[in-house]
């Protein structure tokens, strides 16, 4: 205690030096954490509107089936928000189980093959159950079945004339069909009714690549691979004219389309709930894709797609704002900048807090250095997919798990560098200024931090500069910032989006390492900066 | 004022200081002489307690050097180094002035101090508000010097303090300090390896070999009455600087 007080009128004594690190630590987490509250939290007034919040995954069909969803519960009076694009099943299951988000359109394939694989349900009865006990229920079917099926270009296909899946266990061992490039997406690949399941139902010997769904029919169309996973009710089905071939040996299962939605809505918002089950049956196949194609081929926003299909089949009339393009884009950067801006301030401003004391502690004591820099090290190494996996049952989705990533992901540049400058200082002037009786705290506040300023400023600046680039994977799980634009435009096939996020991360980067050329100026001593001049 | 008693030290496997017993005395300069690893180092930093001994007491002021009464001794002692140690984030004002702000002097009395100790140590006007960088040799080691006497510490340690200077710098600034020492009565220990400055400023030469104390005394008893082979090749391994370079004899 007497020696935090010792400290404080130390800190008083010195302002100059630790205004400066105060400065460049400590006040970010003050400014900015209020700040990321308030961004984090719809203004949900006091008024008796439920508050719900839909998702989708990261496909036009589910985002036009999202927008849908929240479109009727605002018709019914709710507070809607739409979590869009989610990264995967996986993702928007966990949330939805969560609490994150109230509900989302799935299908029965998916649920009984994958989701809920342990439980092995097999009939729908099975399924309601397996799900009741998580506290799920599932409306009956939409209308439509959009299954997997095997696609390859019509072309292909009649040339070599192939029309069912057997048609190709067959003939596997001929040069023609040996040599066909299969790339399916990434989810088809590792999916219990995915690739596996597959290849042994039909005894396939091929090695196919796992793509982006979307990627893949880029692919196609290119030529890079022949045979790919489709949906079929995608728009691609008939922009790129492929065919499917048949599963004859009843593979796949069906999947129709359910909304999935969490048991509670039905005391919660019961109101929101009877607008949802008019979808019931309301849409088949051909309407879907057609849907589909509104939104992918003829650009048509997703939320326009919905409402007029609200509009033409239920009646309804859903005000859609009508702006600009240009405006829209300009609005939507706005946003975006201030969302990745709070990921990359929060996180780097909570890193700098717990790193710069690490690098210190282990420089200061050897043998929990090494430890400490191994541990970091490792950090660095984790795939930030699976760390956001690992994150969104504790973190939920959006703002919070992503600052926990990127958090993690800056601690080694700054532990590292901070226990290389320490490092560094010369074994002669550390002992001068033993000898001059300062305590080993006096001294690193005097001489050592400041000595190492320079390379604890490099390493800030480098998490800092990482930071930004990485903070787009905030796309996947609704976190927004720059990484929106970039998973809408890999889903849309639209280069023009992607940059829409692409370059203002490049430009923020490069403005924060301007940045920080700037602040060492004022942080790192004039001194050391004649030093290095000469 | 500061003594050894039966102090040894060994660095792995090499023992760099055999038990070796020195008292300083205070007011008087002590010079330590010898050849390279001869330990005359070694016993500096034991004094002011950058090493501890293996076995032997160091006592200063009567009371024994330990952890816990190290930093306050410290205070009361100023240790030279070559080249100064100045710190070069710092002006040179800041260099010296640093123990006494965060003890907290008032700003005039560090200013007045400072000053005085600039004329002392003959310092060009100007140097104060420059950083190290900026200096020559000889001014960082007169700012060494003065940094080491802010405090007005009874005890001053110099580890080969002039060993980085050239012959004109080095001849006046050894000048500068003799006069200092002998104007303040400060208790001063001298590490050099050139015979020369041993004579000029040693009330007291410690000469060194292979760890231990082979002769001590003032210079002229040494010369005259060598007690070992091994004074009479040290304090010969001159060069005068005549022609041919002749050895003293």
């Amino acid at each position: 205690m007497y020696r935090l007080l010792f400290l404080f009128v130390f800190c008083l004594r010195n302002l100059r030096m630790t205004f400066r690190w105060a400065l460049t630590a400590a006040l970010w987490p003050v400014v900015f954490g209020p700040a990321l509250c308030l961004a984090q939290s719809p203004a949900a007034k006091e008024t008796k509107a439920p508050v719900i919040r839909v998702g989708s995954k990261a496909f036009t069909e589910s985002v036009i089936l999202g927008e849908m969803l929240m479109q009727l519960a605002a018709h019914a009076g709710a507070k809607a928000g739409h979590e869009a694009e989610l990264g995967g099943t996986q993702i928007a299951f966990a949330a939805l189980t969560k609490g994150d988000i109230d509900a989302y359109c799935e299908y029965t394939g998916t649920l009984s093959l994958e989701v809920l694989e342990a439980s092995h349900p097999r009939t729908s009865a099975d399924l309601e159950a397996v799900l009741a006990k998580q506290g799920l229920k599932i409306t009956r079917s939409l209308g439509f079945n959009n299954a997997y099926a095997i696609g390859m270009r019509r072309d292909l296909a009649e040339k070599l004339n192939l029309k069912s899946i057997s048609d190709i266990t067959r003939r596997q061992h001929e040069p023609e069909i040996a040599r066909l490039k299969f790339g399916f997406s990434d989810e088809f690949m590792n999916r219990g009714d995915g690739w596996p399941g597959l290849a042994a139902r039909y005894r396939l010997n091929f090695q196919p690549a796992g793509l982006d769904h979307n990627l893949a029919y880029r692919g196609i169309r290119a030529g890079t691979v022949q045979v790919t996973d489709v949906y079929t009710t995608d728009a691609e089905v008939a922009a790129y004219d492929l065919t499917t071939l048949e599963d004859d040996r009843g593979y796949f299962p069906p999947y129709e389309c359910v909304i999935l939605y969490r048991a509670d809505l039905e005391t919660r918002a019961p109101q929101v709930l009877a607008e949802w089950k008019r979808l019931e049956g309301a849409i088949d196949d051909k309407t879907m894709l057609e849907l589909n194609s509104q939104a992918r081929l003829d650009r048509v926003l997703e939320g326009r797609v919905s409402a007029g299909f609200l509009n033409k089949k239920l009646g309804i009339d859903i005000p859609v704002a009508d702006d600009l393009r240009f405006k829209r884009m300009l609005v939507q950067l706005g946003i975006n900048t201030r969302q990745h801006l709070l990921l990359v301030l929060v996180s780097l401003s909570a890193a700098v807090v717990i790193a710069l004391p690490l690098g210190v502690i282990a420089y200061r004591r050897p043998r929990a250095g090494q430890p400490i820099l191994g541990a970091v090290g490792i950090l660095q190494t984790l795939p930030s997919m699976a760390v956001l996996m690992f994150l969104i049952p504790l973190l939920g989705l959006g703002v919070w798990p992503t600052v926990t990533a990127l958090f993690l992901y800056s601690l080694l540049p700054i532990v590292r560098n901070t226990y290389a400058g320490l490092q560094q200082i010369p074994e002669s002037l550390r002992e001068s200024a033993t000898v001059l009786g300062l305590t080993p705290r006096a001294r690193l506040w005097l001489v050592e931090l400041p000595m190492a300023s320079r390379s604890i400023l490099a390493g800030i600046k480098t998490a800092a500069v990482i930071n930004v680039g990485t903070a787009t994977i905030g796309g996947l799980i609704g976190a927004g910032g720059y990484g929106q634009p970039i998973i809408t435009g890999t889903r849309l096939n639209d280069l023009s989006i992607i940059l829409q996020g692409a370059i203002p991360a490049a430009v923020m980067a490069l403005a924060v390492q301007g940045l920080f050329e700037l602040a060492e100026r004022f942080v790192v001593p004039k001194g050391l900066r004649l030093a290095s001049a000469r | 004022m500061i003594e050894l008693k039966g102090v040894a030290k060994s660095f792995g496997q090499t023992q760099v200081l055999q038990p070796t017993s020195l008292v300083l005395e205070p007011g008087k300069t002590t010079v330590l002489i010898g050849p390279s690893g001869c330990g005359k180092s070694t016993i500096l930093r034991l004094m002011i307690g950058l090493i501890q001994p293996d076995q032997g007491d160091v006592l200063v002021g009567g009371e024994l050097l330990t952890a816990d009464n190290v930093i306050e001794v410290r205070r009361k002692m100023g240790y030279v180094i070559q080249d100064g140690g100045l710190f070069p984030h710092l002006s040179a004002g800041d260099n010296v002035g640093l123990m006494a702000k965060y003890l907290g002097w008032e700003k005039r009395r560090i200013v007045d101090r400072v000053r005085e100790l600039a004329e002392l140590t003959r310092l060009p006007a100007g140097a104060l508000d420059r950083f190290p960088t900026q200096l020559s040799g000889g001014q960082r080691q007169r700012l060494g010097i003065i940094r080491a006497l802010m405090l007005d510490p009874a005890v001053i340690l110099l580890d080969e303090p002039m060993g980085a200077l050239d012959p004109l710098v080095r001849f006046d600034l050894q000048e500068d300090l003799r006069n200092i020492f002998q104007s303040l009565k400060k208790t001063v220990v001298l590490v050099t390896h050139d015979m020369g400055e041993a004579g000029f400023f040693g009330d007291h030469v410690v000469l060194l070999g292979g760890g231990r104390i082979v002769q001590q005394g003032k210079l002229d008893d040494l010369i005259q009455s060598p007690a070992d082979p091994f004074v009479v090749k040290f304090i010969s391994a001159q060069r005068l600087p005549t022609a041919n370079g002749a050895a003293v004899e």
